[in-house]
């Protein structure tokens, strides 16, 4: 069976919740820090000049050269809600790293303060959230890690939490193993180029039985103009471990529009659970859409292991362009995968994300809860696929993809696909779309809310299925960044 | 406290009040009655400043101020409390944040501190006892999945924590069994004080029997036609609209 649906709303226009929405992006500054930082252009020799920059495995550098000549054959994808024009591939640089890079730092002592600077106007500062948070920062600048927490703490464990680089010196057999076995680079598009000159990223392994010690996080931020980033993230967690990763990030304001194309793979062995949260707010542009940021992300989990369970939690609220659908392939019996998001589109935002969920193994489960918000002009798009194969019997899944509309401009799209080929399988499917009513918001104005304060707490309310699942921190950050996006949002 | 005079409202573009005078005094208690369409919700609406209901002629004055150019949130901070006769859910907004966020947006702008949650809640749930709902109500989201006479007990639970100057109840009684109804007329009759006026919009004069009105106006044609005591309400009861209305055509 396949079903596909549209819907676009155009509601009632109450001028009032128009009014507001006009506001400045807040992390917009740029940080003033040499980068190494190659010409733009792409060809092997790029791709031989990156592998070689970071003193990789041959293994490796034959890898990105066949995903690189794999994606000179594909052609850029069309099929997505979102628009914008053509990309120039030879007009980004693909390579750039902080200065201090060949002298990596030993401790935060050495790092750039200039850098430390930059995590503290975000609010990140790297001293405090070592002592306080309990959270091991693997925070990636640019292109290159710079600074490394927690390593001893969790190495205690057996926790393996450093940069692709370090593990491309240190663990290679581990990376050979894994990288490209969840998303092969012929997957996608965005995917091949990532793979033929991805930067660095994050490498998190988990040995048999541990339950990590502590929330792992990064901090992306892209900072070098006109650089493209190409992260790379892995975490492998291994038979009846658990591990939970935070993943934020902000952006300064650019005149260019900057493309995202990350790569996440997760792989869950038996009883092991990975839980993947992400708060993103880059910069979405101007009130014309000038200059955002192009996030196209593949991101997927392997549940390789009976019992494995893989958790994506998402909160998106910047970037121009969106596109984005963390999957999870259920392929040991009685595995589960999870997608809760919240993507909040406002300005000339578009967002085209959700998820797919494959089901191979034996009473498999998955839940996707998909809370989209669009404001002023945006257009927002759930775009889901679950998939029975006939092997997954008493596979479950349900959905709910709820939309709220801000404005009378905006559009919220549903795009739901299901495939089933096994009768003994259950599927259920919920879609609603809403908009913040002009009652609600008079509601909450006759018990003496200010309309801001009024429209963040019912977006907040529609997103409280999601902020839920968020540890604890983030459920906090998130709803404060829910906070500031849709400031300006009603008036 | 508050007077209206020669009141003219349009919803777009239709005259609904059409010369509408009324006066309140602070500790008094006032019921406004009237057949179908006779505009009382219109002026419950234009009390509480609700968007699309436009001031044509006439003025509303609210201890002195004029009430019509104020902001909705600004006439609540002012103590104006419209108890809605269809209160909307705001789904996943919880009961009580919602609650505490009022109350504490009143106190912020009379100068007082926030509450502690600690506190709050402790009131919330005397409150709630008060009128009738299970404290469990505080952890749903405000009016969601509410039967109909819940939502008028969580409206009554409001204006109970609010503590409002003015209260106006659009139509609160209707819908309510009798149970509801002696709620519904207890935490109003708690209200009652010497600083604190309530405007009640009712089509039954049974409410009456439980909560004693100063006043009783009948609005007819967008106007009140015909004031008097409680016993007006009993006549009502018992001849109807028409020899009014009939009377004031």
């Amino acid at each position: 069976m396949s079903e596909t649906a549209n819907q676009k709303r155009d509601v009632d226009g109450d001028a009032a919740i128009g009014r507001h929405l006009e506001r400045e992006y807040e992390a917009g500054w740029v940080t003033d820090i040499e980068s190494d930082t190659l010409p733009p252009g792409l060809d092997e020799d790029v791709v031989r000049f990156i592998s070689g920059k970071k003193n990789e495995p041959e293994w490796m550098l034959e890898w990105r050269l066949e995903a690189y000549r794999h994606w000179l054959t594909m052609d850029h994808p069309k099929w997505a809600h979102v628009h914008y024009p053509k990309i120039d591939f030879n007009a980004i640089s693909y390579f750039s790293a902080p200065r201090s890079q060949e002298d990596r730092p030993k401790s935060l002592d050495e790092v750039d303060p200039e850098l430390l600077r930059t995590y503290e106007k975000l609010g990140i500062p790297l001293h405090e959230q070592e002592m306080l948070a309990g959270v091991a920062v693997d925070a990636v600048f640019d292109s290159v890690s710079v600074a490394t927490t927690f390593r001893s703490k969790l190495a205690e464990s057996g926790v393996i939490f450093c940069s692709i680089s370090e593990a491309l010196q240190e663990y290679p057999e581990l990376v050979r193993k894994y990288m490209g076995s969840v998303v092969p680079y012929r997957d996608n598009y965005f995917a091949a180029l990532n793979s033929a000159v991805f930067s660095d990223g994050s490498f998190v392994y988990i040995p048999e039985g541990v339950r990590c010690p502590m929330e792992l996080s990064t901090y992306f931020r892209i900072n070098a103009e006109n650089t493209g980033q190409f992260e790379r993230t892995l975490i492998i967690a291994e038979e009846g471990s658990h591990v939970s990763y935070l993943e934020g990030c902000t952006a300064p304001q650019r005149d260019e529009n900057q493309l995202h194309a990350a790569v996440v793979e997760l792989v869950a062995h038996k009883d092991a659970k990975i839980k993947y949260s992400t708060v993103q707010n880059w910069y979405p542009g101007d009130s014309e859409g000038r200059g955002g940021i192009y996030n196209f992300v593949t991101k997927r989990g392997l549940c390789a292991g009976e019992r494995s369970h893989i958790s994506w939690t998402q909160v998106e609220t910047g970037s121009a362009i969106t596109w984005k659908y963390p999957s999870v392939i259920l392929r040991g019996d009685d595995s589960v995968g999870e997608f809760y998001s919240v993507a909040l589109a406002r300005g000339r935002q578009q967002a085209d994300t959700g998820t797919k969920m494959i089901h191979l193994g034996k009473n498999t489960r998955s839940t996707i809860i998909s809370k989209g918000i669009s404001a002023v002009r945006a257009e927002n798009s759930y775009r889901g696929l679950v998939r029975i194969s006939p092997t997954a019997d008493g596979a479950r899944n349900f959905t709910q993809c709820d939309s709220l509309l801000i404005g009378d401009q905006c559009g919220a799209h549903t795009f739901p696909y299901i495939e089933s080929r096994n009768p003994t399988a259950t599927v259920e499917h919920e879609a609603t779309t809403s908009k913040v009513s002009d009652d609600q918001l008079f509601l909450c104005r006759q018990r003496g809310l200010d309309p801001e304060k009024a429209v963040s707490m019912i977006v907040n309310g529609f997103c409280k299925d999601v902020f839920r699942e968020l540890p604890m921190e983030f459920a906090v950050e998130a709803g404060k960044l829910l906070e500031i996006s849709l400031e300006g949002a009603v008036g | 406290m508050l007077k209206i005079s020669n009141l003219h409202v349009t919803i777009a573009g239709e005259a609904i009040l059409k010369g509408l005078d009324l006066e309140i005094a602070a500790g008094e208690v006032h019921a406004i009655m009237g057949p179908n369409g006779s505009g009382k919700s219109t002026l419950a609406a234009v009390l509480a400043g609700r968007e699309g209901y436009e001031v044509t002629e006439g003025s509303i004055e609210y201890f002195g101020e004029d009430l019509a150019a104020l902001e909705p949130e600004e006439r609540a901070w002012r103590g104006v409390f419209l108890a809605f006769q269809y209160p909307v859910e705001i789904p996943g907004v919880t009961n009580l944040e919602f609650l505490r966020a009022s109350v504490d947006a009143l106190r912020a702008h009379r100068g007082e501190a926030a509450t502690s949650a600690v506190d709050f809640m402790k009131l919330a749930r005397a409150t709630c006892k008060q009128v009738g709902l299970d404290t469990d109500f505080l952890k749903r989201g405000v009016n969601e999945g509410f039967s109909g006479g819940e939502k008028k007990r969580n409206e009554l639970l409001q204006m109970l924590l609010l503590e409002p100057k003015l209260a106006v109840l659009d139509e609160t009684d209707s819908g309510l069994d009798i149970d509801a109804l002696g709620v519904v007329a207890d935490g109003v009759n708690t209200l009652r004080s010497p600083e604190r006026a309530i405007i009640l919009i009712t089509h039954y004069q049974r409410l009456l029997n439980h909560i004693v009105p100063d006043r009783v106006h009948v609005l007819s044609g967008g106007r009140i036609i015909r004031s008097g005591g409680k016993e007006l309400a009993l006549e009502l009861e018992e001849k109807g609209y028409g020899w009014l209305t009939e009377a004031a055509a």
